[in-house]
């Protein structure tokens, strides 16, 4: 160390003498060579040992494969797919079935942790109680254990399809899955999914023109009424006076199994149960904590100006609430995408069942396809939360 | 004091119906028609779950039987037996029986560490640290694997049940407490390189499932590596497990870190600590604290998400009751439910302790604040 020794006094370092790397920006400098070196040399590594451990094993790679013929059938498919179509192919049929299972539990999860969530905070003592045993039995249990007890436990102990429970509506539940009466629409109904379309874009319409109005004059349309008038009433007449176009395939057991109608396999059955189960109980403890959240005095104060307990809990609460809700619905909504990935163990054949699980096994080449698993999940996750973001600054109200 | 008696003898009280256990019921369960309904209705789920429970558990169970077809009969409940017999399967895996007890002792010295460290009142926490995450660890794991002072070796491809499940999850959690830590600084810090390379971490191994990652822990890994390096199967799996942990535990530690008032970072520097003792001695202390609910809930997630090592092929509690539920012995139709309200409830007792736990902790580190 560069020390000056005077004659009176301690030693005194000076600026110009400090060591060299004793100064926190050389040292900052240092660390973060040292972070790129090593970083670089260990990305050197795995890509030699990986490329030279392919070539021994004789693996091929590159994204060739996926033109090749998957040679294997998938059991639910929402686009048109048999064994003699691609990987390519297989790839996007997981991608859907992913797709499917994780926007409807999501919507599922939505419905039921908003309720349960609700009902922690009723004045109802028997409710909150309820409630809260749900929550803590069903999110202290791992998902995983929850799906196979779905699926191997409930839905696979079923009876075959002779014995199976009749359902209200001409439902049938068995082994092989819920069928349901599929809808099949006749000449006409076109004009009533139409007539719902625009009844939707006119309450759009009716709620600014409402807005606006009362803006202007302090005065309320019905906006809620004239507006289910305008969804619902409308097209169900339209529906009635075209003569009712649209009927019902409904499944009937021909032999061994059930034809006709459309059918919810169990697996599909029991991962989307799984999954808006067991995320509803978080999404409820979330629910409950943003409304915790807003202040008493909020709510005192709506109902003092004169707002009906409605108008308190729709106008002042809520909003409020939902800016505490939503950062973490969110990475709930992102967890449940995520875990829907689970389908491997049961046997839905879902984005990692079908690709990492099955055209992994054939081809053999892991890393491209875990890389492109990764990415997927990866693009899901981001566009997701980014989808959040803009709903969480569009609800966030504006301070000055 | 005549008068006296008198005023209090003709004070009324108040009525019946808004005190005791009938007032109670009033005010909370039957206030006004929406509410009493709801009782209604809540009373009917109630009565439905628990009678079914009990039918299912107690009532028209099987308490005896040496096979399933004890348990196989119309309407039959719960196979207890079934559990009763694969016990030590559950627990132990196929660890070897009469090494068996170098498991049960592993348990009891983890208690001894745990069981003082857990509790605030106990003193000696330097040392009992010092035990818990310096001695045990490495006479544990000479006590599991075996190959010295005569043990005999047990391959962790024998390693199954509860203590599988135990062993990866105690160890994702002292892997994944530093690493968690060092991420959560990086992400914090003023040198980009250092930063970037955190962030970049932490998010994308947050923006895939455990599974992929254990898909790349279990087939990746073996590729990365020279030829001929091969790796345990189970401490493949722990360094996913471990891996996966630290980065959801770094944003965690980051919320604490970002809540301490910059005053606390200058005045460390102003006494002159370097950045090691500025982080030990003031920053961490303080962030972690403000943390313990997350961390302990990343915790519980950590312990819940061991269950997904079965689908790389290791056997922990919920593999073993997976495997076991297949056993054309025990065949029934109610196996398979035993097996998974036992595992559940197994599971359930660990995370419902540790958040309780947490909970206490939470409120005990909050006195100081509230005074």
């Amino acid at each position: 160390m560069a020390v000056v020794t005077t004659e009176r006094g301690p030693p005194v370092r000076t600026a110009s003498q400090a060591a060299f790397f004793y100064r926190p920006e050389v040292r900052q400098a240092i660390y973060q060579i040292v972070t790129v070196v090593a970083l670089v040399a260990l990305f050197y590594i795995l890509v030699t040992n990986t490329a030279a451990n392919l070539r021994r094993q004789n693996i091929a790679s590159g994204f060739g494969f996926i033109d090749r013929t998957a040679g294997f059938d998938v059991s639910q498919h929402l686009i048109a797919y048999d064994n003699t179509m691609t990987y390519g192919r297989a790839f996007l049929v997981g991608l859907l079935n992913t797709l499917l299972v994780a926007a409807l539990g999501i919507a599922f999860a939505t419905a039921v942790g908003f309720l349960v969530g609700i009902s922690r905070l009723s004045r109802n003592w028997l409710v909150a109680r309820l409630a809260t045993v749900y929550v803590e039995v069903i999110r202290n249990v791992p998902l995983l254990l929850q799906l196979f007890f779905w699926y191997f436990a409930v839905l696979k102990s079923l009876p075959v399809p002779r014995q199976s429970y009749a359902l209200p509506a001409g439902g049938f539940l068995n082994v092989r899955g819920l069928y349901l009466p599929a809808p099949v629409p006749e000449a006409g109904f076109e004009m009533v999914a139409l007539a719902v379309l625009i009844g939707i874009v006119a309450s759009l319409v009716l709620r600014v023109v409402a807005n606006r109005r009362q803006m202007l004059t302090g005065q309320r349309l019905p906006v809620l009424w004239l507006s289910l008038a305008l969804i619902v009433v409308v097209p169900l007449g339209l529906f009635i006076v075209l003569g009712k176009p649209l009927s019902f395939d409904y499944p009937e057991l021909k032999g061994f199994n059930f034809q006709g109608g459309m059918v919810l396999q169990p697996e599909f059955t029991a991962l989307l149960l799984g999954l808006s189960i067991y995320t509803a109980s978080f999404i409820a403890e979330i629910v409950r904590a943003g409304i915790q959240g807003v202040p008493k005095g909020q709510k005192e104060a709506a109902l003092a100006i004169g707002l009906s307990n409605g108008q308190t809990l729709r106008l002042v609460v809520i909003p409020q609430a939902m800016r505490i809700i939503i950062p973490p619905l969110t990475s709930q909504y992102l967890n449940l995408i995520k875990n829907s990935s689970l389908a491997v163990a049961i046997g839905y054949p879902d984005l990692v069942s079908v690709w990492s699980g099955t055209v992994l096994n054939q081809t053999g080449q892991a890393v491209e396809v875990i890389l492109v698993t990764m990415c997927v999940f990866l693009s899901i996750s981001l566009v997701t939360s980014g989808f959040m973001n803009w709903f969480n600054k569009h609800m966030a109200l504006v301070e000055r | 004091m005549v008068a006296g008696t008198d005023v209090a003898a003709s004070v009324e009280r108040p009525p019946r119906s808004t005190v005791g256990p009938i007032g109670w019921m009033r005010a909370n369960l039957f206030s006004s028609w929406g509410n009493a309904l709801l009782t209604v209705i809540g009373l009917f789920i109630a009565y439905k779950a628990v009678a079914g429970i009990v039918s299912w558990g107690i009532v028209s169970a099987t308490f005896s039987g040496t096979d399933g077809s004890a348990c196989t009969r119309e309407g039959a409940g719960a196979c207890w037996p079934y559990v009763t017999a694969k016990f030590a399967q559950f627990m132990y895996g196929r660890f070897p029986e009469p090494e068996r007890w170098r498991v049960d002792l592993v348990y009891v010295l983890a208690l001894a560490g745990l069981v003082p460290i857990m509790i605030p009142r106990v003193p000696g926490k330097l040392w009992n640290a010092l035990y818990v995450f310096g001695i045990f660890p490495v006479i544990a794991f000479f006590l599991l694997t075996g190959g010295v002072l005569g043990l005999a070796p047990v391959d962790t491809a024998l390693w199954g049940g509860l203590l599988v499940t135990l062993v990866v999850a105690t160890v994702g959690i002292t892997a994944s407490f530093p690493l968690g830590i060092l991420l959560a600084l990086g992400r914090r810090s003023k040198m980009p390189v250092v930063r970037w390379v955190s962030v970049g971490f932490i998010e994308f191994v947050r923006g895939v499932p455990l599974i992929t990652v254990l898909f790349m822990a279990s087939v990746m890994l073996p590729l990365f590596l020279p030829p001929g390096v091969t790796f345990d199967k189970l401490l493949r799996a722990l360094i996913g497990v471990a891996l996966f942990a630290a980065a959801y535990l770094a944003e965690v530690i980051r919320g604490g870190l970002q809540a301490i008032p910059r005053g606390q970072f200058e005045a460390a520097d102003a006494l002159g600590l370097s950045y090691p003792k500025k982080m030990a001695l003031i920053i961490l202390p303080q962030a972690l604290k403000l943390v313990v609910p997350g961390i302990v809930n990343t915790f519980i997630g950590l312990f819940k998400d061991t269950s997904l090592v079965l689908i790389i092929g290791l056997f922990d509690l919920l593999g073993i009751v997976q495997l076991n539920n297949a056993d054309s012995k025990w065949f029934s139709p109610t196996t398979a439910m035993t097996g998974y309200v036992f595992a559940g409830l197994v599971f359930w007792m660990f995370c419902f302790g540790m958040s309780r736990y947490s909970q206490m902790i939470e409120r005990r580190l909050a006195r100081g604040d509230r005074r």
